[in-house]
């Protein structure tokens, strides 16, 4: 995602537009358009009903909403669980660790 | 098993050379790489898949504290359980505990008996990892169990 900068408008004098469209391969911008995510990847062992449980008890999910990333885990292999700054995306994935979860966390693209 | 998971962890603290700057400020850091073993590699997984720079610096940061969390839980295991079986009482943050402790326990033997998404009930009686397969059905349903009554379904 990025912004198109640029006017539409009637200029008298020359002005030098100042662009602030981002390239999307490389985000110098800010870090606002690109969260971080923490994602929890399918494994054998883990139970449909733990993972349901522990995506509710740490990141105050309901059941329902609970439900729907274990079965994106269970389905797709993976899901994205929360987002958000790098350091509070880093504590999440330390959180879902300490639950047991396979948990890395990423850059959005 | 709770005890032997217990001293895997220890083993995995152990291991960790003598840092005298921890001993002067009292933070501890972990290792940077991720463990041999593939059964602490499960309990301890990468912070990132990719970047191994980024993972270690974040294992060795918070590797301390996880392995702490999974000790206390192991111990709480380990101190309420009866000698002897039976029916136990356990209060809210013990059984809290105790799933934990069960998840983890699982983690091992299911890594170290390579189990499956679609892992069968029963192996062939000539399969060595028979017997082992049988306790951790058990293990499971003990957790299913103590999920159902922890979720108040």
């Amino acid at each position: 995602m990025g912004n198109v900068g640029g006017n539409i408008g009637v200029m008298t004098t020359p002005v030098e537009l100042e662009q602030t469209q981002v390239d999307p391969a490389v985000n110098e911008v800010g870090s606002q358009d690109r969260p971080w995510l923490s994602i929890v990847w399918n494994d054998p062992v883990n139970l449909m009903s733990y993972v349901t449980y522990v995506f509710q008890k740490l990141f105050g999910y309901s059941r329902d909403e609970a439900t729907k990333l274990m079965l994106d885990v269970h389905h797709k292999g993976r899901a994205v669980v929360t987002q958000g700054s790098r350091d509070k995306v880093e504590i999440d994935v330390a959180k879902l660790h300490g639950a047991g979860l396979w948990a890395t966390m990423q850059r959005d693209v | 098993m709770v005890g032997q998971v217990r001293e895997m962890l220890e083993a995995r603290v152990a291991a960790l050379p003598r840092d005298e700057l921890a001993e002067l400020t009292g933070i501890t850091a972990g290792p940077t790489t991720p463990p041999a073993d593939r059964v602490l590699a499960r309990l301890l997984p990468d912070f990132h898949r990719e970047d191994a720079t980024l993972s270690g610096g974040l294992r060795a940061l918070h590797e301390p504290e996880l392995l702490a969390v999974k000790d206390g839980v192991a111990a709480v295991v380990l101190e309420t359980c009866p000698a002897r079986g039976g029916r136990i009482r356990l209060t809210d943050e013990q059984a809290q505990a105790w799933l934990s402790a069960l998840n983890d326990v699982r983690l091992a033997l299911g890594t170290v008996l390579e189990v499956t998404e679609d892992m069968p009930d029963e192996l062939p009686a000539d399969d060595p990892r028979a017997p082992h397969l049988v306790v951790y059905h058990w293990l499971t349903w003990v957790q299913e169990s103590l999920i159902q009554a922890l979720a108040g379904t």
